[in-house]
């Protein structure tokens, strides 16, 4: 009955999971902390590119945004990032794709936690002659990030499982597999399903642990 | 106070588990066991899935009808049972959802370029073949660099469904050194075949003409068959008397001519040469 577990490459398929996952997890904390850091800024043009991009991108359904990926800029613009095959340019196409995405929801989860420093520290600190970057980088951000941990790590499970999405313009990952399994085990449907479930579960729950723990280490004391 | 509430909240969740329970069984437990025959007769209406994103096979049309040589055969097969075009409920049924929904009952059979295959045949049981399809190649009008799947290897861009068994015979058996492309549905592949982003689209030949012929001029079949596809009605497994039934009205289809009229009239205008109606009972390897 579990035979057919064999006869593919699950591990293999949840590997490409796993790395579109970091990648893209990665990428969207940078650029997340970016607009992050733009929505907050004292320049208006910033402050409005950071917005409207948050407002537009956040409520594109994600599959909108992967196909768009595939569809408009490699099939149409012909960008392939460099990708020499099929194979590693729909990769990188979909970790574009997430860290365009993903990256609204870290910059919103950053800005909740800028908010919860106290205005008097950002003014101490320009009192002491920082400018908006220092204050920024070396009061502000240390502060937010330790108070964002819990809901980054959400951001996080919720980017793991969205990584399902990557199939739809055929990135091997593992519900690509799932999908050639239903088609090839149709007398075993129920199970080749729960393994994946399983396997997400496997994926997501250690990370929700170990993060809790880091949040709880990491907390500012008020 | 607590305990009241919890038990409240837990009476509201059975209350809708019964009710989520009671949807997913629509037919009850006596009617399930009817046989196809039994049922169509004493409802006077059949419930038949359907693809329907599917030219020439399925497919749903704005005003709600739908068309197609699979809607064709279904239509034929459920008057020779007795029930009228106007009593047949179409559904859609989604490939990875098939052997589920007639096992559940949610269907009394299917006609969506439902292929026979042994696994299958444990889930469900198979009238029919009422259509022998192949795998084939779509390309470019004017496109002559391919030829079969040979040519494939050359470093093509070769398109498929994710999945499809269609896109794992491609990457398995004929053109290994091809770089297979994947996507959601054939409709990404054939804009990809036509902004020249890749090369070819492959799956049965029905639904590549059924796509061809929605844009005539722009695409063409090579005409390599690389498979067999035996499609099949899918109905609930040990209905000996519905199958028995269906083969029998397959089989007048195809000796009524109606058959070849449906075929030439769904996959004529690609170009496509309607085949010979398949044997009856008979499973082309």
């Amino acid at each position: 009955m579990f035979d057919f577990l064999t006869e593919y490459d699950i591990l293999g398929a949840f590997w490409v999971t796993v790395q579109l996952t970091v990648y893209s997890a990665i990428g969207s904390l940078i650029w997340g902390t970016i607009l992050a850091g733009m929505r907050v800024s004292p320049v208006p043009i910033m402050r409005a590119f950071g917005t409207a991009y948050v407002n537009i991108v956040r409520n594109i359904p994600l599959t909108l945004v992967i196909i768009a990926m595939s569809l408009g800029l490699y099939q149409t613009l012909n960008v392939a990032l460099g990708g020499g095959t099929i194979t590693t340019t729909n990769f990188r196409l979909a970790v574009l794709g997430f860290v365009l995405y993903t990256s609204t929801f870290v910059c919103e989860s950053l800005r909740s936690g800028i908010n919860t420093v106290s205005v008097g520290q950002a003014e101490a600190a320009r009192a002491l002659g920082l400018n908006f970057g220092q204050v920024l980088r070396m009061i502000v951000l240390p502060q937010a990030f330790r108070s964002v941990i819990g809901p980054l790590t959400s951001v996080l499970i919720a980017l793991t499982k969205n990584t399902t999405v990557a199939s739809t313009i055929g990135v091997a990952e593992a519900s690509l597999l799932m999908s050639e399994m239903i088609e090839n085990e149709s007398d075993v449907i129920g199970l080749v399903f729960m393994t994946f479930a399983m396997g997400f579960v496997i994926l997501t729950l250690p990370v929700g642990l170990l993060m809790g723990r880091v949040a709880k280490k990491a907390a500012v004391k008020r | 106070m607590r305990f009241s509430r919890v038990l409240r909240t837990g009476a509201l969740v059975a209350a809708v588990g019964l009710t989520l329970a009671a949807c997913g069984q629509p037919n009850s437990e006596e009617d399930a066991n009817k046989s196809l025959v039994q049922r169509a007769e004493d409802n006077g209406a059949l419930t038949i899935g359907v693809k329907i994103d599917q030219p020439g096979l399925g497919l749903k049309k704005p005003n709600g009808s739908y068309e197609g040589f699979d809607v064709d055969v279904a239509k034929y097969v459920a008057k020779e049972l007795g029930v009228e075009e106007g009593d047949i409920e179409f559904v859609e049924t989604p490939s990875a959802q098939r052997e589920n929904m007639i096992q559940k009952g949610d269907v009394d059979m299917i006609v969506a370029t439902y292929s026979i295959t042994p696994e299958r045949d444990k889930a469900v049981d198979f009238a029919g073949p009422y259509f022998l399809a192949h795998q084939d190649l779509l390309v470019r009008e004017g496109d002559n660099s391919i030829q079969g799947a040979e040519d494939l290897n050359k470093n093509k861009k070769l398109c498929s469904v994710k999945g499809s068994t269609s896109a794992q015979n491609v990457r398995d058996d004929f053109a290994p050194n091809a770089q297979l492309q994947e996507y959601g549905g054939y409709s990404e592949c054939l804009t990809g075949v036509e902004n020249k982003a890749i090369d070819a689209m492959t799956t049965d030949d029905t639904i590549l003409a059924g796509y061809a012929a929605q844009q005539p001029g722009k695409f063409k079949l090579v005409g390599a068959e690389l498979s067999n596809e035996n499609y099949g009605i899918g109905l609930r497994q040990g209905d000996s008397e519905g199958k028995q039934a269906l083969d029998e009205a397959i089989q007048k289809m195809i000796d009524s001519g109606e058959w070849k009229k449906a075929a030439q009239k769904h996959f004529g205008p690609a170009g496509y040469e309607v085949p010979e109606p398949p044997t009856v009972g008979e499973v082309v390897e």
